[in-house]
């Protein structure tokens, strides 16, 4: 089957498209841990790349560009290297089994059947965590300065009081010792997510927070070292296959390290509340995005009275465009917490220097 | 947008000279990438490095770019060690 694997003839407006989604996406990642690999696989798939070349070229420029986000938030001491290394071995596992699940689908019930999956995984997931990111962040927002006290959820607090001979470890982001053992399934979810819907950090990053009871702006930039773990494995295999395109990976990754530098740099701006509401608005609007594809697929498997192509396409178009409006809404929502920050950040330094009458 | 910092201009122009040159040889080689995948895909399983390799390089490369790139235009972190709180 791989055999008949084509690579395809790059167009300007394709390398144009690609560099520019590669920015918005890197910049939501560098800022929020992940994101814009779920407009990435399906842009290149309208361009004609086939599906597995798409996923596996997308994964490809993914592990590079966690790699340098990663390097640069560990300057900022966000980054928990441990945990984001034991938390990605563990992903590794899910990825394949995630991986298998796809495969089993899709010999049973063909493409639509994998569709309707990846859809109702998105949805159900995207629907409980993100909700709860969402009311958080809002949550945070309304106790203001009173949020600089942070505290770990009860949940957290269980997790960390649960001792387990020969499987505790000590993570500098939690500031306690938690049992391996509550790492592994978390690792493993959030790995399958990622084999899934190609946005692990939809599991990783809340799971970070609010069982293990790290702070926002650590899972995050932790979560990019379990997507470096998780996207060089996954890049090993797929190249192992002969279907990544670097091309096109390279293409992406020179539009996203721009955006992931960016999207970091942005973090030492924001409060913690920030990075959620970022992380709440994309998952909900992705969430929505899903329930314009449903209809389409339900239909093919007959599930439903047939509903025919063009309201289809038309459906499938706004789905796509509300993916797009997701990344978008966080790009925006970012460089606007950037340029504030910056600006408040200089007017206070400006304020210190006048009270010490060294400014002229 | 004005040049801000002097030192990471000068450096952002060398990586960004080394980062395009990188592209101009894989636009360069593409043809080549597309059969070293195909001869993956043909049992040479060997050829899977390749695009592993490519991906660290210009990751590192262009990478270094983009970072002094913000630098140069004042774009910096708050301070550091702020993470966390």
């Amino acid at each position: 089957m791989l055999d008949s694997v084509s690579f395809i003839d790059l167009s300007l407006t394709n390398v144009i498209l690609l560099f520019v989604v590669g920015f918005i996406g890197g910049m939501v990642s560098g800022f929020i841990g992940s994101g814009g690999a779920f407009v990435l696989t399906p842009a290149m798939m309208t361009m004609g790349v086939p599906g597995i070349v798409a996923v596996a070229s997308n994964i490809a420029h993914k592990f590079p560009k966690a790699l340098v986000g990663a390097i640069k938030r560990n300057k900022y001491g966000q980054v928990d290297i441990k945990l984001g290394l034991i938390m990605g071995a563990f992903a590794e596992f899910g990825m394949v089994a995630g991986k298998n699940v796809m495969t089993h689908i899709k010999n049973i019930y063909g493409d639509v059947g994998s569709n309707l999956y990846v859809s109702f995984t998105f949805i159900v997931i995207l629907a409980i965590v993100g909700s709860f990111v969402l009311r958080d962040a809002r949550k945070l927002y309304k106790l203001g300065d009173a949020a600089k006290n942070y505290k770990v959820t009860r949940l957290a607090k269980w997790v960390q009081s649960i001792h387990i001979p020969g499987t505790m470890m000590h993570f500098q982001s939690v500031k306690a010792r938690v049992s391996v053992l509550f790492i592994a399934p978390l690792g493993f979810a959030t790995g399958m997510l990622a084999a899934t819907i190609a946005v692990g950090g939809f599991i990783g990053v809340p799971a970070m927070i609010y069982v293990l009871g790290a702070p926002a702006l650590m899972a995050s930039a932790t979560e990019l070292v379990i997507a470096f773990v998780m996207g060089l494995g996954g890049t090993v295999l797929y190249a192992l296959d002969g279907v990544v395109d670097i091309r096109l990976a390279m293409i992406i990754l020179g539009g996203s390290l721009f955006g992931i530098q960016i999207g970091a740099i942005g973090t030492t701006y924001v409060k913690d509340h920030t990075v959620k509401l970022v992380m709440g608005i994309i998952m909900i609007t992705v969430l929505f995005s899903r329930f314009f594809y449903i209809p389409g697929y339900l239909s093919q498997l007959q599930l439903i009275e047939p509903v025919d192509a063009g309201t289809v396409t038309m459906l499938k178009m706004a789905g796509d465009g509300t993916l797009v409006l997701a990344l978008l809404l966080g790009a925006i929502t970012i460089v606007g917490a950037l340029i504030k920050g910056m600006a408040e950040h200089r007017k206070q330094h400006e304020e210190l220097a006048d009270k010490d009458g060294f400014n002229d | 947008m004005a040049i801000k910092d002097k030192r990471a201009a000068k450096l952002a122009l060398l990586f960004g000279a080394l980062s395009v040159a990188l592209y101009i040889l894989l636009f360069y080689i593409s043809d080549l990438t597309i059969e070293w995948a195909r001869l993956t895909r043909l049992g040479h399983k060997e050829y899977f490095i390749v695009p592993v390799v490519i991906a660290l390089v210009f990751s590192y490369v262009h990478g270094t770019f983009t970072s002094h790139f913000w630098d140069m235009l004042g774009f910096k972190p708050a301070a550091k060690h702020k993470g966390g709180k």
